[in-house]
């Protein structure tokens, strides 16, 4: 509550789904892993805010979980993407690049572009 | 797709609310297990076991908020948080009983009293009359008096003659003799117009209505539409009684049909037996006025407009057949000018005054609510100074305030809504007795009140209202709370001028409660005594026997013959002392007057009048039976009859009136305005005839041989000796059947209505007995706000002060004083409050006595029992914060705080 995440909820709800996309099923540790080693430690988040986000995520019924074995072969949960979520990446996926390429036209332009 | 998933996090969010804990161990889990890899992989890195994992721990970050994001995310925090609230409302509640009652007692106070005036309000003026299209029904109301009856040919010109009703209908109302063949009985009749159902657009429930077809000129249509409830009552839902002949005053008639369940005529409280054609009026009245201009014998006309026409419209049109009239007949039609009034509650004659009435009643009841409200808020204020460490520890463990608001909101809601339900639930049992409560056992009129789905809801708001109402009282107090002061400091101290606002509100309620019982008890100690003050008759012991004998088609030659075979036979009934006839019943059948001349006046004009005196028609044995003592004279005789010289018994106000003193009366005469001579034989004793308050008013009796009546009150007085009360009047009331037997004896055909003469007193004492269980329950509800008021006030003040009174204890105060400084104010207040209530009853007595016979202020039962139960009032409100108060330690509590 106090120390908000850096990172915009959406932002790592998209990044949560294209781990598991890329990797297939994980687990959260898996996942936290797997954003911080990609970001380059970029994103200094609390490792824990990842778990709302996949509750949330799995209720909208985008991922799936169930129980399984981790690697030190005790229980823990592991996540999947669904084929709504499969669709609801593609989808934001675009999204995000139609916005990423807007802005950056945005900041490329100069001041005698807008004239 | 993207609302069709939020529908359905939405549902699996509602779903994980129930199902809590398990997802609390879900989260813990994953957490452990997320946390032990992180620890394996500091090893591996190369960190000291200990050091990996709080690494781990810090890197994972705060475990407490993720949970609480988590929660928020699982389920809906609204509704767990709500849950979470009510159980620890529940507690908190559970914990003070007291607290709990006083306030839900409080609120069901209110919101009884509300759910109550609504509902009557409800069934007399918001609910429309059930007819089709009732908002357009309009009764016509005459000239400046508004009056709502109408002479028949007037009527039949208006109804031809009009452009603006799709039909123009009347009726009158009778009681008629109703006979199927067993158990002859008195009926209430309307007499109806032959379009009356055709114009009101109602469909029979069996058989058929009457119609304009039905009528060929004087008793030409003798047929019988009974309402629905009649037909349930009488004849058991006997679908085979159309067709039936049966006898209305011993004249043969058709039942063709039975009205529709939810209509009982067009007034909202009378419920007529039966229906018939107005045609027939001879053999129901023993008159005929339909052909009679100056005769306003119509009870009311009534129609639907034509669609298009305003009511403005429609009384230009009326207004200009009626000086039409006015011209054609100026011996029988003047002031015929129209407006109109809504039917249901006889056009202008009750809906202004019983619409002025209950909207006076809805203000009073939204008072109660506003005073209980206030005391509620004053007891929430008191609640959360009580509870401010509490709140400054939660707000330092970190809860929102907003979140402790919630709190003491559901709290407050939790109690309304309780107590709006106990409140409801006592105002419908109460409304169902309202329903089946019928106060005059003689007449059909009672109010049909059903609390429905508008006065839940109703009571829900107003529940719900108030307890955000009281609820928000304490908020400025929360959100003043500085955590760190308080549990530094302990409650603060400041001893700051308390809400004024509030303590005049208290002022005035205390004040008006005083009021009411001052009033109440003026009224019920009015009441024992008018129940057991000298009537002029003795009603206890005594049985009274309506009987008219035309109902049962007796002609008046053969009336007196029949009367003396009455009394001759019920005389001889074992354990009747003896029997007498007198019409009308004094005090309770209406009055007959006369006016009467001195025997000197020649010109006998009203104005010449020496006096207006009620009339009662008797037979010999009355005075015996009534036991009216005869103060000087003799009674009648049978001998007094048509060939013997006019006689007449006055009370001694009429004597004083007419002849100037008591004893020198008998042997005077007066006369009548018809310039009849009358003797004065007999002065009976002063008694009461309209009014039990009215002043001593004059009264003659005739023999009825001399003033022949078809209607007669049989009083018959059993012999029960006065001393053993009980036994005598329980003789008394099996004396009716033997009556019955006996009456029924010399002609099975005779309606009978026989009832305890104790009983018929009902109706003169309806109106003291009305005032008194009306202002006792004001009374009640006033003494129980004021209580919840002062305790509210007082356990507000022994709260915020309790530090400083433990101070003074510590100093050495003694009980009294401690009390003195707890509770002096709240004493205060009462004693103000009281003595202008008491002031203000006093005066309001004045007014009563109109009212309650024998109501009197100067009675120091009254003026003590005012001071008492205030004092009693003040005891019971401040016991609890003076046993809080008393019982301070000021060891605990300073080293506490």
């Amino acid at each position: 509550m106090k120390q908000k995440t850096d990172v915009p909820q959406g932002t790592l709800a998209l990044m949560v789904l294209k781990t598991l996309d890329v990797l297939g099923s994980l687990h959260g540790y898996g996942i936290a892993r797997r954003i911080e080693q990609i970001s380059g430690d970029l994103l200094a988040v609390n490792q824990g805010t990842l778990y709302p986000v996949l509750l949330k995520l799995e209720q909208e019924g985008v991922i799936a979980s169930e129980w399984g074995a981790s690697e030190n072969n005790r229980r823990a949960r592991f996540y999947r993407l669904t084929r709504e979520g499969r669709k609801q990446l593609q989808i934001e996926t675009q999204d995000w690049q139609k916005t990423a390429a807007l802005i950056g036209r945005f900041f490329a332009a100069k001041a005698e572009d807008l004239s | 797709m993207k609302s069709a998933s939020s529908v359905r996090r939405f549902l699996v969010r509602v779903l994980n609310s129930a199902s809590s804990r398990a997802h609390d161990e879900r989260f813990k889990e994953e957490m452990e297990e997320h946390i032990a890899l992180q620890t394996a992989e500091n090893i591996r890195s190369g960190l000291v076991p200990a050091e990996a994992r709080r690494q781990a721990i810090l890197k994972f970050g705060g475990r407490e908020a993720i949970k609480e994001d988590y929660r928020a995310e699982r389920g809906l925090l609204g509704i767990d948080n709500f849950l979470q609230d009510i159980r620890f409302s529940l507690r908190v509640l559970r914990k003070s009983p007291s607290f709990t009652l006083v306030a839900v007692a409080t609120l069901a106070l209110g919101i009884g009293a509300n759910a109550i005036v609504f509902s009557v309000m409800n069934a007399l003026i918001l609910h429309p009359l059930d007819v089709p299209h009732s908002q357009n029904l309009y009764q016509l109301m005459r000239g400046k008096e508004k009056a709502g009856n109408q002479s028949f040919p007037d009527y039949r010109d208006l109804r031809d003659r009009n452009r603006s009703f799709d039909q123009l209908l009347a009726y009158d109302g009778a009681i008629a003799g109703f006979d199927t063949g067993g158990d002859p009985s008195s009926a209430w009749v309307e007499l109806v117009t032959g379009n009356y159902f055709d114009g009101l657009e109602l469909h029979p429930y069996l058989g058929r209505l009457i119609h304009p077809s039905d009528e060929h000129g004087p008793n030409s249509a003798p047929y019988i539409v009974l309402s629905y409830a009649y037909w349930h009552a009488r004849f058991h839902d006997d679908p085979g009684v159309i067709g039936r002949i049966v006898q209305v005053n011993k004249n043969p008639f058709t039942i063709i049909g039975v009205a529709p369940p939810e209509f009982h005529g067009t007034l909202v409280f009378f419920f007529p037996d039966f229906f018939l054609p107005m045609v027939n009026q001879q053999q129901v009245e023993e008159k005929y006025d339909l052909d009679d201009r100056g005769k306003r014998s119509v009870f009311a006309v009534m129609g639907h407009l034509k669609s298009g026409v305003t009511p403005a419209q429609a009384i230009a049109d009326l207004n200009s057949i009626g000086a039409d009239l006015q011209k054609s007949y100026p011996a029988a039609d003047n002031d015929m000018t129209f407006t109109l009034a809504a039917p249901s509650l006889y056009g202008d004659y009750l809906g202004p005054p019983m619409r002025a009435f209950l909207t006076a009643l809805t203000l009073l009841a939204g008072l109660i609510l506003v005073a209980a409200c206030t005391n509620l808020g004053s007891l929430f204020a008191a609640r959360a100074a009580d509870r401010s460490r509490e709140v400054a520890l939660r707000l330092a463990l970190g809860a929102g305030r907003l979140r402790i608001l919630r709190q003491l909101f559901t709290e407050a809601l939790l109690i309304s809504l309780v107590g709006g339900a106990v409140g409801l639930w006592g105002s419908v049992l109460l409304v169902r007795a309202l329903s089946l409560w019928q106060p005059f056992a003689k007449y059909p009129i009672h109010l049909q009140v059903n609390p429905g789905a508008s006065v839940y809801g109703l009571a829900l708001l107003l529940a719900v209202g108030s307890g955000f109402i009281f609820g928000a009282v304490p908020v400025r107090q929360v959100m003043r709370i500085d955590a760190y002061e308080v549990i530094k400091a302990g409650s603060s101290g400041k001893p700051g001028r308390r809400l004024s606002l509030r303590e005049v509100l208290l002022v005035t309620q205390i004040a008006i409660c005083a009021l009411l019982v001052t009033a109440s008890l003026v009224a019920v100690r009015g009441l024992l005594r008018s129940v057991h003050s000298n009537f002029g008759f003795e009603p206890q012991n005594a049985t009274l026997a309506d009987v008219d004998l035309s109902m049962a088609g007796y002609r008046q030659d053969r009336m007196p013959a029949m009367q003396k075979r009455m009394l001759d036979a019920v005389q001889a009934i074992p354990g009747v002392d003896s029997a007498g006839l007198v019409n009308p019943a004094p005090l309770y059948a209406g009055t007959v007057s006369a006016l009467v001349f001195s025997d000197k006046t020649a010109d006998l004009r009203p104005a010449n009048a020496t006096a207006q005196s009620y009339l009662y028609k008797i037979s010999p044995e009355y005075f015996h039976a009534a036991r009216t003592a005869l103060l000087s004279g003799r009674s009648f005789t049978w001998h007094d009859d048509n060939l013997a010289p006019r006689v007449a018994v006055v009370n001694t106000a009429f004597a004083r009136r007419m002849f100037g003193s008591v004893t020198g009366a008998v042997g005077e005469y007066f006369k009548t305005d018809d310039g009849t001579r009358i003797e004065v034989v007999g002065v009976a004793e002063q008694g009461k005839y309209h009014s039990l308050t009215e002043a001593p008013q004059p009264a003659m009796f005739l023999p009825i041989l001399q003033s022949p009546s078809s209607e007669t009150w049989m009083v018959v007085r059993s012999t029960g000796s006065g001393a053993n009360g009980l036994a005598a009047s329980n003789e008394a009331q099996q004396l009716a059947p033997a009556i019955r037997h006996t009456l029924r004896g010399l002609d099975p055909a005779l309606p009978l209505y026989i009832q305890s003469w104790t009983k018929e007193m009902d109706r003169p004492l309806f109106a003291s007995r009305m005032a008194a269980l009306s202002l006792g329950v004001l009374g009640v509800m006033g003494a129980l706000l004021s209580v919840t008021g002062i305790f509210g006030m007082a356990a507000y003040s022994v709260s915020k002060r309790l530090k400083e009174l433990s101070i003074r204890i510590a100093l050495g105060a003694q009980r009294k004083e401690v009390l003195q400084a707890a509770l002096g104010r709240a004493f205060k207040l009462l004693a103000v409050g009281s003595g202008a209530g008491l002031l203000l009853g006093i005066l309001a007595s004045r007014v009563l006595s109109s009212v309650v016979y024998q109501a009197t202020p100067r009675d120091p039962v009254v003026l003590a029992g005012v001071v008492l139960a205030m004092l009693l009032l003040g005891l019971l409100a401040t016991w609890i914060p003076a046993r809080r108060a008393l019982a301070i330690d000021p060891a605990i509590l300073m080293r506490e705080d």
